[in-house]
């Protein structure tokens, strides 16, 4: 399976993103410039934490912008795998590849530290490894990861099972229903703002992120084996 | 040529947690009469003629780019500048 890890200016954690995918998985990975206009030959996208054109003007907002966003959402279109971290799940919300935006913390404060999720929907291609309403422990490092949305999309999330991931215990951000990470309606795109690429090995501190990515991958074998 | 100010505020329905300790700040230095703060973005953008409606275009980059509708308003004036 091929991996793109796209990179826009600012991008700080695509490196993490290269090492689950490459080291970690043992499956190919692509560094991507944003102004590239191609992902051909790629199965997944990945787009990685950080800070991309400095936050100017709100996060991801001129990222969304980048030529290689058609492409990205022609893959997502196309039924790929397109997973958006911090920063990613920000570019995401931009393009509207994912419904609703992100707000500074409630606290205002950066917060780095490990928080608990719950897995709320194991149903998706990168969940199906963890069991329902599993608590996994994932760091985050965000200082705008308030997630909002109006009511109505709040209620579209909640019944086609949308909401993947909620902050366990307490809310580092203040985000709407302890939102960690949504998947849009076709189940293809998930952004969250827990960085699982930075727990990938017991080294790193934790390895519950690595569940996530292995099950892009046991999705994408079981609907590319060659039946026999 | 035309000057365009643009304000983009969160809407009203969103908390904004930069206003509301902007608010405590002000008040705990006894500026009580003040009943709340929203923070919010200005920007001034230099546009030159073109066959195209001014306003429209700044409504098309508010809506695009300049403000996220999802969570801001925007408003903006515009103003023909003369070129000497």
């Amino acid at each position: 399976m091929r991996f793109a890890v796209i990179v826009f200016p600012g991008s700080n954690c695509d490196v993490d993103m290269y090492h689950a995918a490459k080291d970690e998985l043992g499956e190919e990975a692509e560094y991507v410039w944003h102004d590239e206009t191609s992902l051909d030959g790629f199965d997944a996208v990945l787009l990685p934490g950080g800070f991309s054109f400095g936050d100017y003007l709100r996060t991801g907002a001129i990222a969304r912008f980048s030529p290689i966003m058609n492409e990205i959402v022609k893959a997502a279109e196309a039924g790929k795998p397109v997973l958006g971290v911090c920063n990613g799940f920000q570019v995401l919300l931009e393009a509207g590849l994912l419904p609703g935006a992100m707000r500074r913390n409630e606290s205002l404060k950066f917060i780095c530290r490990p928080v608990n999720l719950t897995v709320k929907n194991n149903e998706t291609i990168f969940t199906s490894l963890y069991k329902q309403d599993e608590v996994i422990q994932i760091p985050i490092a965000h200082g705008e990861g308030n997630y909002y949305c109006d009511d109505e999309t709040l209620a579209v999330l909640k019944d086609n099972k949308q909401i993947v991931f909620t902050y366990e215990g307490t809310n580092p951000n203040g985000s709407i229903e302890n939102i960690a990470g949504i998947i849009n309606k076709q189940g293809n795109v998930l952004g969250m703002m827990p960085h699982p690429e930075r727990a990938v090995d017991p080294l790193l501190g934790g390895a519950d992120g690595l569940k996530l990515f292995k099950s892009i991958v046991k999705q994408w074998r079981e609907s590319h084996a060659v039946k026999a | 040529m035309y000057k365009v100010k643009v304000y983009v505020t969160l809407r009203e329905s969103v908390l904004d947690p930069q206003g509301t300790a902007v608010k405590k700040s002000l008040q705990s230095m006894s500026y009580d009469a003040v009943a709340d703060v929203r923070i919010g973005k200005y920007m001034e953008l230099t546009i030159d003629k073109t066959d195209r409606d001014v306003e429209e275009v700044v409504k098309e980059m508010c809506e695009r780019l300049l403000s996220n509708p999802v969570i801001e308003d925007y408003r903006y004036e515009i103003e023909e500048s003369v070129v000497l």
